[in-house]
């Protein structure tokens, strides 16, 4: 790790100082990702602002018809939050299956959506329920938010605060992970609000996480796994590793959409 | 760097040092409090080996800096031992023989213990998706999991006899 400045503020008001002091300030959240990075030496900062010490970012909370979840809160407690298992299982679902255990302990919703890994699971969680990103100075479509390759929409210097979760009629969540490190090779969170209205977001095969407009179409017209037969995504601009390639992904797409809408038709 | 002061108890004893931010709690396990047990396996956070327990939740020390510990309880492979000797889960597996090299047995047995904290009684399925964390070259796992499960039907056992 290249040398830094540690800091442990207590509030998100001292964070936003100690950050807008810093030329190079970067938050550590839960650390899954940007402590590994920094250890490798792919990431490094003058000034590592931790928000750990700031309870006011954790918890989660129900309103009529709203799910918000703290930028601070672990992965953990939104996996075991009874109010998550009612109000969104698919989300609760979501969380568990993050990582492994140790990392589900420590790694944040605030963190993963805004390291915005490609493979990671909480962007289409976001985008396929429709989620609103609460900052320090304003609120973020999901759709808007994921930008690109680790890319998001945040500004320099702004903070996410929370996610605000419709909750909707049925949601579901099916995902293929990676044998080593559980990221997603291709992982679909579906989900139906009352009104109808339905959205299907793809993450691990693009660069960034987007969704099926097709497959929503199809869904709406009639909600089940015989819906999606025959609709196939092309595999041009697929992601291509070791692990699978575009043309493999594609074909996971349609296997974990129709999954996901299972899941969604018997929670 | 200016080193950074942090205050924290590992095994149940208070800790004061003063750090250079980088460091990571496992390299302060090792190197600065002497307590080898608690191993590095692989670079890349995947392997598990270096788990301990902060403030009661298994989490891997390779990927937390000591300075974030202010006030914080950690316990290691070297901290569950209890005066009548082995914790239960250590026994378990000497007992089945729940290791080969023994390279990753320090963070099995502390996950073990988790598992068996949360689980009433832990089937296979559970102990193996509850392991997703934790990598062993040798076993393929078998004697693991049936050490975690008689460790875990130990442990519950004092558990009762401690309460009761």
């Amino acid at each position: 790790m290249y040398p830094f400045t540690y800091h442990r503020p207590a509030s998100l008001e001292d964070a936003k100082a100690r950050l807008a002091e810093s030329e190079d300030g970067r938050p550590l959240a839960g650390g899954m990702s940007l402590l590994p990075t920094m250890r490798f030496r792919l990431a490094s900062c003058a000034d590592l602002v931790d928000f750990n010490g700031i309870e006011a970012l954790a918890g989660i909370e129900r309103s009529d018809g709203d799910l918000r979840i703290g930028a601070m809160t672990r992965h953990v407690a939104v996996a075991e939050s009874p109010e998550v298992r009612a109000a969104i299982p698919a989300l609760a679902a979501l969380a568990g299956s993050i990582g492994d255990v140790q990392v589900r302990n420590r790694g944040t919703i605030g963190g993963s959506i805004c390291f915005a890994d490609p493979a990671a699971d909480y962007p289409a969680g976001l985008l396929g329920l429709g989620a609103t990103v609460n900052t320090d100075r304003r609120s973020i479509a999901a759709a808007d938010f994921f930008t690109g390759l680790y890319e998001t929409a945040l500004e320099d210097g702004e903070i996410v605060v929370s996610v605000d979760f419709p909750i909707p009629e049925r949601s579901g969540w099916a995902k293929f992970g990676n044998q080593a490190s559980r990221f997603a090779v291709v992982a679909v969170m579906v989900s139906r609000a009352a009104d109808g209205a339905v959205r299907l977001a793809v993450t691990g095969a693009r660069s960034y996480v987007f969704r099926v407009t097709e497959m929503e179409q199809a869904l709406v017209a009639n909600f089940s796994e015989e819906a999606l037969e025959g609709i196939a995504v092309s595999s041009e601009g697929l992601n291509e590793d070791l692990h699978a390639d575009a043309d493999y992904r594609a074909h996971l797409v349609g296997v974990m959409a129709k999954r996901a809408v299972r899941d969604a038709l018997t929670r | 760097m200016d080193g950074v002061s942090v205050t924290f108890t590992v095994n149940g004893r208070g800790v004061t040092a003063t750090v250079d931010p980088r460091t990571l709690l496992v390299h302060f396990l090792r190197e600065h409090l002497k307590l080898t047990g608690t191993h590095i396996g692989c670079d890349t956070s995947q392997c598990g080996a270096c788990t301990v327990h902060l403030d009661g939740k298994p989490a891997k020390s390779c990927a937390l800096l000591a300075v974030q510990l202010e006030g914080a309880e950690v316990t290691t492979i070297e901290g569950i031992a209890g005066p009548d000797g082995m914790h239960p889960m250590q026994a378990a597996f000497k007992e089945h023989h729940g290791l080969q090299c023994g390279f990753c047995t320090p963070g099995m047995v502390m996950m073990g213990i988790d598992i068996a904290n949360r689980h009433e009684a832990p089937d296979e399925v559970t102990i193996r998706s509850e392991l997703e964390g934790n990598l062993c070259r040798c076993t393929g796992y078998h004697n693991i999991v049936a050490s975690i499960a008689a460790g875990a039907k130990v442990s519950r056992a004092h558990a009762r006899d401690a309460s009761g």
